[in-house]
């Protein structure tokens, strides 16, 4: 049996008067790869920002390697050893490629060790060594999201959340970065992912989780989600 | 006789360019027109005239003063502006939160200084240096080695240290900051602490140059700074260092051929005619946001 990294007891978040998720429970195993599948609104990413921080949950509790991270600070969540590429990419636009990377180290003091960190995003994504010194705002929507995923990657992280990273890519660019996913996966980092192209998604993915409306309706191994009629014909689109 | 003009220009200007700095980054980090600078910027001369009259000595008044009026602005961002935001309150709020700050800060000091105008010392008083014909005094160029040292030192912190790229990242993206792990509160503070040091160093300074101090030496010099950061482009630093000299140049010179009735007026027509050009001032960056 595989270590639980991260378990997710009956969470409520709130987005303002909201209630954005409804009592979430979902487990995390080490070396993992799980898809959230869910249509818009259904609290994917805020599930993800419940696990960050950025939206505390009102009730229920978040265990990250044992510890209880519900009321953490964002940067001491990030610092615990979970990375996210958000939604929208959100990389610093008049930045350098190079200083949206040291941010991305920014819970870090090593610098030998945030070298090392840097040289295996440069080998996932050699374009990004190429334009290190370009600001993130002037590359292309797929080089913003290496972008994000490489920052992400800079803290080193055990979890790494990623949030719609095939979003507005061309269909090449969209396997590479499946692909990516995956090359990630296999040095050792556990991936919670969130895609709208779910059908790829669940491929490359061990278990996935289907919310509806904030709350889990369904969840298993990969294989079966892809396989269930509800799911295939909600999410998949070939029924 | 226009090179004399000048060199009291730029002097001027740089002072100003302190003050405007510390609208810039305020509003870089928190798209805030912190309008309490000016009477900050009142309260850094009122502590620098307590050190002095205390007679404590060049180093250990300008430490005091910067650090007092440090702390003063971080006060007001901790006690005022943070709960504020934590509520999520709209801009116009903060915008007049501020506002009000800056009265009581004024009446502050008028009911413990009083309502007049003291003398204060002139600083680095050791002389006039001329050459070719424009003479500067000591008092002048020390001002500008001064002002010139605290930009460097903005622009290290800034370009050069880990604190600094916290500050461009919050500045740029909250959000994606906090997802890296930055605290940005505790950005926002160390921002506000940077903002009111330059405006207490720019006190110490023109208290020293005009030898004068009174409570409310910061309206006028605290809109024509914020006119002199919309000029230069708020949020970006040498912008506003560049601004703060435009309109410290144009307003010796305005005394000069026009009169100094005249002078007050000459920044607000400089920026009105920039500001009708370049909306976003000269080295504003117009697609900040939309990326």
């Amino acid at each position: 049996m595989k270590n639980k990294l991260l378990e997710l007891k009956d969470v409520n978040t709130y987005y303002g008067s909201i209630h954005a998720l409804k009592g979430v429970s979902m487990e995390i195993y080490e070396g993992e790869i799980v898809t959230l599948i869910g249509s818009n609104g259904a609290g994917k990413s805020t599930t993800l920002s419940s696990i960050t921080g950025l939206t505390p949950p009102q009730s229920g509790s978040i265990i990250f390697e044992g510890k209880d991270i519900t009321k953490e600070k964002s940067a001491n969540i990030i610092k615990m050893g979970i990375g996210i590429s958000p939604e929208g990419r959100e990389v610093f636009p008049t930045l350098t490629v190079m200083e949206n990377l040291k941010a991305g180290a920014y819970t870090r003091t090593s610098k030998t060790e945030i070298k090392e960190s840097l040289d295996h995003v440069f080998e996932l994504f050699p374009r990004l060594q190429e334009r290190k010194k370009q600001y993130a705002g002037t590359l292309s929507g797929g080089e913003q999201q290496m972008l994000a995923i490489g920052r992400a990657m800079m803290c080193k992280p055990k979890l790494l959340l990623l949030d719609e990273p095939s979003l507005g890519l061309a269909p090449n660019l969209v396997e590479m970065i499946f692909k990516l996913i995956m090359r990630i996966n296999k040095t050792g980092v556990t991936v919670m992912l969130i895609e709208q192209n779910a059908n790829m998604a669940l491929q490359i993915s061990d278990r996935g989780y289907v919310l509806e409306t904030g709350k889990v309706t369904l969840s298993g191994p990969a294989e079966d989600l892809r396989t269930n009629d509800e799911v295939r014909k909600a999410y998949l689109g070939n029924a | 006789m226009i090179a004399q003009q000048l060199v009291y220009g730029v002097i001027l200007g740089m002072v100003y360019a302190l003050l405007a700095v510390g609208y810039s980054l305020v509003f870089g980090i928190l798209r805030l027109l912190n309008m309490s600078h000016g009477s900050v910027y009142a309260f850094g001369a009122h502590m620098a005239l307590m050190a002095v009259t205390l007679t404590w000595g060049l180093p250990a008044a300008f430490i005091f003063t910067i650090v007092a009026t440090g702390v003063l602005n971080v006060v007001i961002n901790n006690v005022v502006l943070a709960p504020l935001r934590a509520r999520n309150a709209p801009n116009i709020t903060l915008l007049i939160s501020v506002t009000g700050v800056s009265y009581i800060i004024q009446n502050g000091l008028m009911l413990t200084f009083g309502s007049t105008r003291m003398p204060f010392p002139k600083i680095f008083d050791y002389g006039n240096i001329t050459i070719g014909g424009v003479t500067i005094t000591s008092t002048q160029l020390s001002i500008l080695i001064v002002t010139l040292l605290l930009f460097a030192i903005l622009f290290l912190i800034t370009n050069c240290t880990k604190m600094g790229l916290a500050m461009r990242c919050s500045s740029q993206n909250p959000k994606a900051a906090n997802l890296v792990g930055i605290d940005v509160r505790k950005v926002v503070t160390f921002t506000f602490f940077l903002s009111g040091m330059s405006a207490a160093v720019a006190g110490y300074m023109i208290a020293g140059y005009y030898e004068m101090v009174y409570f409310t030496m910061g309206t006028a010099a605290g809109l024509k700074a914020f006119a002199a950061a919309v000029l230069g482009g708020i949020g970006v630093l040498y912008g506003s260092v560049a601004g703060g000299v435009i309109v410290g140049i144009a307003e010796a010179m305005a005394t000069t051929f026009l009169g100094s009735n005249y002078a007050e007026a000459s920044a607000y027509v400089i920026l009105f005619l920039v500001l009708l050009l370049k909306p976003s001032g000269l080295f504003g960056k117009d697609n900040l946001e939309k990326v």
